[in-house]
């Protein structure tokens, strides 16, 4: 299972085993990960599962829709390595991926 | 003091069907929801998003469940407390008292919470020093259009409300949209009116850039924005308007005494009763073993917890359980004509 590291904005680190298959969120909601609220639960209608990527996993990983873009405009401080962890899919590329939580979600 | 069966807080699907499940056992309900119209989260995230797993609906728009739903309970007469929130809920004997937002006081031995994740707020700007200033130069809303008048007006967003608003405003007003990237959402239409207007300088668009400083004293009177190239530029402001979407907050309902499962309300599953008797949780907002948040879900909880709720408010009556189908007095509280008539 791949090994995905959550840093928080006081630079704590946690890192989870999640299935493949599974999104970031779901991977964090699992594993209790605080900073990852998710009020939709994953249909892309709330940006409170926002990341921010590494730089170097942000190319990596599939680019965002448009209507995910949108989305992050409503997200608390999104940057450019913004995405929703709901739409990360893990796969076993993936092991290692690196991503830091805002300072809160809303 | 109104005075009813059973008070509904929320009126996303889950709420609506309960109005259903409980009329068709002669139950009396009110519902209380923060937004301004039924619908839930069905209306005010995903309106014209396809949802695919209701019951024999292969498909259907948020929009077009909620507007079934409302006409499988017009029989029932509820009514519909919009715009108001569930501040309070205290006991006396074995009924329930709910105060809202606006003062209206309920009285029912049963409160039915449909609440989602919580009641929808507007999502406020990040900086600090906008909360000082809300209500008097920082809005989350247009209520009347008049206050907007003669003024300098910073609009931050990139979406339909931030486009129409500042489409509207530029008719009286100095407008400068502001969005944190340079793509705006919204319909062609508004998008080549607002393009029409820049060049006829009449709006001012500041893209990719983000607020970063609020200046004056009582009111407003500059704002600062950074650009992406780190490059910052003072806008004469009066007003700030931002539209960044709604936010769910739980609210009140944590101070309720219920017995809580991080943001959800931990329920039995033979009637999705609460900690509390005479309170139920269904939908999204209930926890239990197995818990799956779905439509559907909160359907089957809903049917449930209405038997219970009869029980309750008609403690000399026996349940009888009926079919729709069959049953001739459902059939005369849904206004049906008797087919031997």
């Amino acid at each position: 299972m791949p090994k995905i590291t959550f840093i928080d904005s006081s630079k704590n680190t946690k890192t989870i085993d999640v299935e493949s298959g599974l999104s970031v969120m779901e991977g964090a909601i699992q594993n209790n990960i605080t900073g990852i609220d998710a009020d939709c639960g994953g249909s892309m209608a709330c940006a409170t599962c926002h990341v921010y990527v590494e730089e170097k996993w942000f190319d990596k990983i599939p680019k965002a829709e448009d209507s995910e873009i949108d989305m992050i405009d409503m997200a608390y401080e999104p940057k450019k390595n913004s995405r929703l962890s709901c739409q990360i899919i893990i796969s076993d590329d993936l092991e290692g991926l690196t991503v830091t939580t805002p300072e809160k979600q809303s | 003091m109104i005075k009813t069966d059973v008070i509904i807080i929320g009126s996303g699907p889950v709420g609506l069907f309960a109005v259903h499940q409980l009329g068709i056992k002669g139950l009396k309900t009110e519902v209380i929801d923060n937004l301004d119209k039924a619908g839930g989260q069905c209306i005010e995230l995903y309106p014209d998003k396809p949802i695919y797993d209701i019951p024999a609906n292969p498909e259907c728009t948020g929009k077009e469940l909620t507007n079934n739903l409302l006409k499988q309970i017009t029989p029932f007469q509820t009514n519909f407390h919009f715009n108001e929130r569930v501040d309070e809920v205290t006991q006396e004997r074995d009924k329930w008292i709910v105060k809202t937002s606006k003062r209206k006081t309920f009285i029912a031995p049963n409160i039915m919470i449909a609440g989602g994740v919580g009641s929808f707020e507007p999502r406020k700007l990040n900086l600090k020093e906008a909360e000082k200033f809300e209500g008097k130069s920082v809005f989350y809303s247009v209520t009347n259009k008049e206050m907007f008048k003669n003024k300098k007006i910073s609009i931050f967003g990139g979406g339909d409300s931030a486009l129409d608003w500042a489409l509207e405003l530029s008719k009286t007003s100095k407008v400068t949209l502001i969005h944190r990237r340079n793509d705006f959402r919204g319909a062609p239409h508004t998008l080549a009116e607002i393009k029409k207007l820049e060049k006829q300088e009449k709006i001012s668009i500041k893209t990719p850039c983000q607020l970063t400083a609020i200046g004056g004293g009582d009111n407003i009177k500059s704002i600062e924005i950074k650009f992406e190239d780190e490059r910052s530029e003072k806008i004469e402001t009066d007003i700030i308007l931002s539209f960044f979407g709604l936010i769910m907050k739980l609210g009140p309902i944590a101070e309720w005494g219920l017995n809580m499962d991080k943001k959800t309300i931990s329920v039995t599953t033979d009637n999705f009763q609460t900690n509390k008797p005479g309170i139920f949780a269904v939908g999204d907002i209930c926890t239990y073993p197995g818990k799956l948040k779905l439509i559907l879900s909160g359907f089957h909880e809903v049917a449930l917890a209405s038997v219970e709720c009869f029980k309750r408010a008609r403690p000399n009556e026996r349940y009888r359980f009926e079919f729709t189908t069959s049953s001739k007095t459902i059939q005369n509280r849904l206004g049906l004509k008797k087919k031997d008539d």
